[in-house]
């Protein structure tokens, strides 16, 4: 037997699967608090002593590899010239890197600015601005001014290569951690993440998980590779492109409710399905992540309330909106409450199948008709994802909740909001034995293995037939 | 009138020059622009072409992030004036202040003359307005003359 350890540190908790590689299966599953606001190997040691428990004894692991989203996570500021062009695409890097995106500004760094960049403190900034040949002054000028700061953090260097070698040769001179990488838009309207993205993991590896004392746990991990979401984003990757021995599952999205944020990746190109359809603004990542940072299911519960509009949220909960203020405040005030009663429940779900319905909104392109002397034109901004053929929810609410059927629906296309570019007919999965993260790191090994056990861990919640036709207008 | 035609060539002066092209407003006339574009770029220019349908801030943001010399705004279908209204000040505002600004296309409908169109967007800020028909070789010929004027490469005649 191969054995493989795979382990997310998360803010919670420090989860732990253990699987099979040869067999394809998981031997057992098992998790202990998160600790590494001391030491997370007190943490590690208990999910280790737990998953022994279950096992009878521990096999010897041939790989034992981590993610980690503890300690804050990977916290990024992004930097760029114009908001909708490379400062839009240096966001895009960041949060396809996994990172939590604590600011993101754009133009020239005013004072203000800076010293908001030194109060977010983040692990990484990455700096970009003007595509090749572009614009040199003002990347220039930003990074002189983050060379006379004191910020502490890694910079990563990804703007206009004319001068990129002088701005990174800056950064070093005032004595600054400064990583030269390609220019995220190289070219007008031409988004290339990858590698800033390959720099940020590089720099987290070589860095932060020993910043952040990840790295105690070195006698028991081989390697902490990425941060958490981007470990998601590979397994869901994986899922969709396939294996040379496994064909994938096609266009993906998949949905990440938490307690703080909820995520979305899609895994798609999101081209006009269309004749005739005009593309506009800066073309998408394949592989996209947003985060929602107003919409989790505890620590913003009264925020995706605030969204939906109360009465609105209260009707679809069952509650009166007396009740519903009465519960908030006591998730409020014990954020790690878990439901248990039936008003309880119901409000939870409520809550899930509203940060869903805006975050998949959100992350959604949307066509939009314009009137023009030769007749009407339909235009598109962001990923068409009605040809989407799998839904996954993941994380706890979806994951444990008693309806994730009816949760996981508010990510479909709706006749109501019919310029939303949602998925039309899918099937639906939850990602029940919390896998993909599990996937994504043991892609790295053995994609085949990683394929076929994230793929174990789906289970459709309901028929495909059940759902009810949609017509997509626009 | 600017006869373009008469315009002294200054060959060199495209070189490193980047150009921002599109149509503006909600006119999907693209065929003109694209041959402009192409014969632009054959000329040696660096030419961004943002294509139909496109608002005048996306003209703006383009020339900020690629620090372009020029935006050479396209309107075919007799809106032209009202969708280039403020266009140089925007341009002012986005620190854009010595961009130079062409224009051209079917600037108005209705019985105006030329001169009086062409009075209208130079007063709105354009550096030169074409009218229908002008062929590629004459915007080049414009271009060429101007940047040469503005870099002092060729003696004013």
């Amino acid at each position: 037997m191969s054995a493989a350890l795979l382990i997310d540190f998360g803010s919670t908790y420090t989860k732990l699967r253990a699987v099979d590689v040869e067999a394809r299966r998981v031997l057992a599953t098992a998790q202990g608090p998160s600790t590494v606001a001391s030491d997370v190997t007190i943490g590690l040691d208990l999910a280790l002593a737990a998953l022994e428990r279950k096992l009878g004894s521990l096999p010897k692991f041939a790989h034992r590899l981590a993610s980690s989203s503890a300690a804050g996570g990977l916290r990024m500021v992004t930097i760029g010239l114009v908001k909708e062009l490379t400062a839009e695409a240096a966001r895009q890097a960041a949060l396809g890197a996994g990172a939590k995106l604590v600011g993101a500004f754009a133009y020239r760094l005013t004072p203000s600015d800076l010293s908001a960049i030194e109060a977010l403190a983040p692990d990484i900034i990455l700096l970009a601005g003007g595509t090749d040949g572009g614009n040199a002054e003002v990347v220039r000028q930003n990074g002189a001014r983050l060379s006379a700061s004191a910020l502490p953090c890694a910079i990563i260097v990804a703007c206009n290569r004319d001068v990129a070698e002088e701005v990174v040769a800056g950064l070093s001179a005032a004595g600054k951690n400064a990583v030269l990488t390609r220019n995220v838009m190289p070219a007008f309207g031409v988004l290339e993440i990858d590698p800033a993205r390959d720099a940020i993991r590089e720099v987290f590896i070589s860095r932060i998980v020993h910043a952040k004392g990840i790295d105690r746990a070195a006698a028991q991990v081989d390697a902490v590779l990425m941060p958490t979401p981007a470990a998601v984003m590979e397994g869901a990757r994986l899922l969709s492109e396939g294996t040379a021995k496994h064909a994938g599952l096609g266009d993906l999205l998949v949905v990440d409710i938490g307690g703080a944020t909820t995520d979305v990746h899609s895994v798609a190109v999101g081209a006009p399905r269309r004749d005739g359809v005009v593309q506009y603004g800066l073309p998408e990542p394949f592989v996209k992540r947003t985060v929602e940072g107003d919409l989790g299911m505890r620590h913003n519960a009264r925020a995706i309330v605030e969204a939906a509009g109360a009465s609105v949220f209260a009707t679809r909960a069952g509650l009166t909106e007396a009740a519903l203020n009465a519960m908030l405040d006591a998730i409020e005030a014990d954020v790690e409450r878990l439901p248990a009663t039936p008003e309880e429940i119901a409000l939870d779900e409520a809550l899930a199948w509203t940060a869903v319905r805006i975050a998949v909104g959100r992350h959604a392109g949307t066509s939009e008709i314009v009137q023009t002397v030769q007749g009407p034109v339909t235009m598109q901004r962001g990923k068409d994802l009605s040809g989407v053929t799998t839904v996954i929810g993941t994380g706890g609410p979806l994951a444990h909740g008693a309806t994730p059927s009816s949760v996981l629906r508010a990510a479909l296309a709706d006749p109501a909001d019919p310029y939303s570019l949602r998925p039309l007919r899918p099937t639906l999965c939850i990602d029940a034995d919390y896998l993909l993260y599990a996937g994504g790191l043991l892609s790295a090994i053995d994609p085949d293995a990683a394929f076929e056990i994230a793929r174990t861990s789906l289970r459709p919640v309901e028929e495909r037939e059940a759902h009810e036709p949609r017509s997509q207008i626009g | 009138m600017v006869d373009n035609a008469a315009l002294p060539r200054a060959p060199g002066a495209a070189i490193n020059k980047t150009l921002i092209t599109g149509v503006i407003g909600s006119d999907t006339h693209i065929v003109g622009n694209r041959i402009l574009s192409i014969a632009l770029e054959n000329a040696g220019f660096k030419v961004i072409a943002l294509g139909a349908l496109t608002p005048a801030a996306d003209f703006i943001k383009a020339a900020i992030e690629t620090a372009a010399d020029a935006i050479l705004v396209s309107s075919l279908y007799g809106l032209g004036e009202l969708d280039c209204r403020g266009f140089r000040e925007q341009c002012i505002e986005a620190g854009l202040d010595e961009i130079l600004l062409y224009v051209g296309g079917n600037l108005v409908v209705g019985k105006r003359s030329w001169e009086e169109t062409e009075r209208t967007f130079l007063g709105m800020g354009f550096d030169r307005a074409f009218p229908p028909g002008t062929r590629t070789d004459a915007v080049i010929d414009a271009l060429n003359c101007d940047f040469a004027a503005r870099s002092a490469l060729v003696p004013s005649t």
